[in-house]
């Protein structure tokens, strides 16, 4: 018997140095090459909105054409270029950080390396179909970055109608020049990679769970997982279809978004926020996965009401597909279609609410350990019920008249993506980079990490509800006085973000470095999923003989 | 192997569905551009006109008051404006109307316009027999006309509940240079100045 798994063993081809990336068919090489892409966009787009808060600590311009100076080689006196700049920093940030880290971070990265461990697979269904994803992904990303660099506007460099494209600003009236056809390029690209990878996904959940593993014992973040591999699955065509449509626009003289041929720009943003609203639930329900394996584990208790946290994410992900033009009530809805979609999107808030009780009933009368990864968790569930309360507030249509387009609805999404999904990324980070490399980090530097965190970006987007609330626009540079105060504090907020994110390359740089073993479980008995019983790092190929999966311990 | 294999094709199988599957909905986001028009032009909704080819036999009793409104894109060198303002018309009641319009331009140029009314849902009970706007229009190098837009209002309007305090529609035009003239006109230009309009 050993002796037949040694050879089955030795058959595997195991590349080295820069073939076994390149050419990487196995599920943790590639996540791994994931997480690093994420990191590159991630710090991409936050070093953008550190300009952007940069520029907007104090009124007037004073930040940007200096960058404009730099990047594009314009007169460091040139206004125009310097708003143009900005204007691309905005949509590159958005693009890069929904794009190109929360995306390659949750989904390539994390799910990669562990939804086929944690349904005791071998590997994904398809490896050599996963190299392809990410290599798309990474080509992707340089489009993007390049487009930044190619004529946009007439006499200004890249694309700067905010990531949402919306025509005629995207079309050849706003943009004639070649970056947005990088963009449009570079988003198909992304999601070919991205509809590859969920058919991955899908067909490795359905056909290649261990023996006993049946969907109703699966762990929740396979189940996040999944349905979020069904939302790209069904939306993003659509986004492809909507930006090929864009692309013969511009490019063929047909005029889908042009009303002088019959077109109407409205139907791009019914088009793109088909996409673009389950899109918010891809970035959020894998992180809804982690949070819940890390409280339970910490509390050392089975996720509190698991098949109605897994019913949940189906019904989030159901109901995230029908309420995309709450996104568009200024656009002139029927008055029956806006209450149609008040309606559905506030029923969200109820799915969504039995996840944030289920998490506070799995901590409850539970043994806690407030480990690094705990602390995160507690704090994405702060911060997300904090966005989400705001998004209830927002699915109002009257509400939204007032606030469409002004920093509450700036604050809104920043609470649920840029401190919810990414506290998920950090929480799962923390917690499984144990798993993934073999070495524990310092856990008071992770705790200095949140904390650093959780106090810089509150103090970015908190005040920003005031700023929204009292009329701000969003998308530009400027702004009268009036704005002056909050302004300030969330730049302040955000050069202590930026402290906390040089002390994250520090803690992870820290934990290679001293190589302390974390051994195959370093966070004990509540760690009951399928890769605490492999070694940290989990050999290259494991599961050649499945585990068996009895009774309802594992998830 | 065996049961390997049996994995193996269950595999390609869910996958070609999901490919499958997502070639459909971007299949469905093109065809959404005719299947919202045949539903506009069906329902009339979002307040899209609706196309008679008989007016009816007999008038209702409701009057209504129809605004006429005309906007003309930036692009357009035309002025296009109704000769009445606003006119006032039983259900039922066959009514033409005219748009004055003129080319201020030393070129032939075309427009087309896109054109709908206000509330939204008197757009089913919009009836237009004859309209310059079923069709792009062509205009002479500084020539005039006047445009006939013959339309009732259909009588059902009167039993429907959301028409009842419905006193006024508005019927608004906004005329865009047509895609194809643009195009042409580099052409011309490059054909010089031999052709000169007939007119």
């Amino acid at each position: 018997m050993d002796a037949i798994s040694t050879e089955a063993g030795a058959h595997h081809d195991h590349p080295t140095g820069l073939r076994r990336y390149l050419f990487s068919t196995n599920h943790k090489d590639i996540g791994t090459l994931y997480l690093i892409l994420a990191v590159v966009g991630g710090l991409i787009g936050f070093l953008m909105s550190m300009a952007i808060r940069a520029e907007l600590a104090h009124p007037g311009i004073s930040v940007f054409p200096g960058i404009s100076a730099l990047l594009h080689g314009t007169d460091p006196t040139n206004i125009d270029a310097a708003k143009n700049l900005y204007n691309v920093f905005i949509t590159a940030h958005g693009v890069l950080m929904i794009f190109f880290f929360v995306m390659p971070a949750l989904m390539g990265g994390f799910a990669n390396w562990f939804v086929p461990i944690m349904i005791g697979a071998p590997d994904m269904a398809f490896p050599r179909l996963n190299n392809i994803s990410f290599w798309l992904l990474a080509v992707a990303l340089v489009l993007v970055v390049l487009s930044t660099f190619a004529e946009g506007a007439p006499g200004s460099l890249g694309f700067g109608g905010g990531w949402v494209f919306y025509p005629p600003l995207s079309s050849n009236t706003g943009h004639p020049g070649p970056a947005m056809d990088y963009v449009i390029l570079s988003l198909h690209l992304a999601g070919a990679s991205s509809i590859l990878g969920s058919i991955n996904f899908i067909t490795t959940i359905f056909n290649m769970r261990a023996p006993g593993m049946t969907l109703h014992k699966m762990p929740l973040f396979a189940w996040g997982m999944l349905v979020t591999a069904f939302l790209l699955v069904l939306t993003l065509p659509v986004l492809a279809g909507a930006i090929t449509m864009l692309l013969t626009d511009r490019n063929f003289g047909t005029t889908f978004y042009d009303p002088a041929g019959g077109g109407d720009p409205i139907l791009f943003q019914h088009l793109f926020w088909f996409f673009g609203h389950p899109e918010v639930y891809v970035l959020i329900l894998p992180a809804f996965g982690i949070i819940s394996h890390i409280v339970s584990t910490f509390s050392r208790k089975p996720v509190f009401g698991y098949l109605g946290m897994a019913y949940a994410m189906v019904s989030i992900g159901f109901l995230g597909c029908i309420v995309w033009a709450h996104h568009m009530y200024t656009v002139g809805l029927s008055l029956n279609a806006q209450r149609y979609f008040v309606f559905a999107t506030m029923v969200i808030a109820v799915p969504t609410g039995i996840k944030i009780f289920s998490w506070i009933a799995t901590m409850w009368g539970g043994s806690i350990s407030f480990r690094a990864p705990m602390w995160w968790a507690i704090g994405f569930i702060f911060v997300f019920t904090l966005g989400g309360v705001t998004g209830v507030v927002l699915a109002n249509a009257s509400a939204d008249r007032q606030l469409h387009e002004t920093y509450y609805v700036v604050a809104h999404f920043h609470y649920t993506m840029s401190l919810g999904a990414v506290f998920g990324v950090f929480a799962g980070f923390y917690y499984w980079f144990p798993k993934m490399t073999g070495y524990m980090y310092n856990e008071t530097l992770s705790k200095a990490h949140f904390l650093l965190l959780f106090v810089g970006i509150n103090l970015v987007f908190f005040p920003q509800h005031f700023l929204g609330l009292a009329g701000m626009p969003r998308r530009y540079i400027d702004y009268p006085d009036a704005f002056a105060l909050w302004n300030y504090w969330s730049s302040v907020g955000a050069a202590i973000a930026a402290v906390s994110v040089l002390l994250f390359f520090y803690t992870v740089a820290e934990a290679f470095m001293r190589k302390r073993e974390a051994g195959a479980n370093p966070w004990g008995v509540g760690a009951t999923t399928l890769e605490w019983t492999l070694p940290s790092p989990p050999p290259f190929h494991q599961f050649e003989t499945l585990p068996r999966i009895t009774g309802s311990g594992h998830h | 192997m065996g049961a390997d294999r049996k994995e193996k094709s269950h595999a390609g199988r869910g996958a070609w569905l999901l490919i499958g599957g997502s070639v459909a909905m971007l299949i469905l986001s093109f065809a959404s551009v005719p299947l919202y028009r045949a539903f506009c032009s069906a329902t009339g909704f979002g307040g899209t006109t609706q196309v008679a080819k008989v007016a009816p036999a007999k008038p209702g009793e409701r009057r209504i008051g129809v605004r006429f409104d005309a906007n003309v894109a930036r692009d357009l060198p035309w002025r296009f404006e109704p000769e009445t303002p606003r006119i006032v018309v039983r259900t039922g009641e066959t009514a033409t109307i005219y748009y004055k319009v003129v080319n201020l331009s030393d070129q032939e140029t075309s427009g087309v316009a896109a054109y709908n009314v206000s509330p939204d849902q008197a757009g089913a009970y919009f009836d237009k027999l004859a309209c310059f706007c079923f069709s792009e229009q062509k205009l002479a190098p500084h020539e005039s006309a006047e445009w006939p837009v013959v339309f009732f209002l259909d009588p059902a309007l009167e039993s429907d509940e959301t028409m009842s305090r419905v006193e006024e529609i508005t019927l608004s035009y906004s005329f865009f240079s047509s895609k194809k003239a643009k195009e042409a006109k580099p052409k011309e230009a490059a054909s010089g100045e031999g052709a000169k309009p007939k007119t």
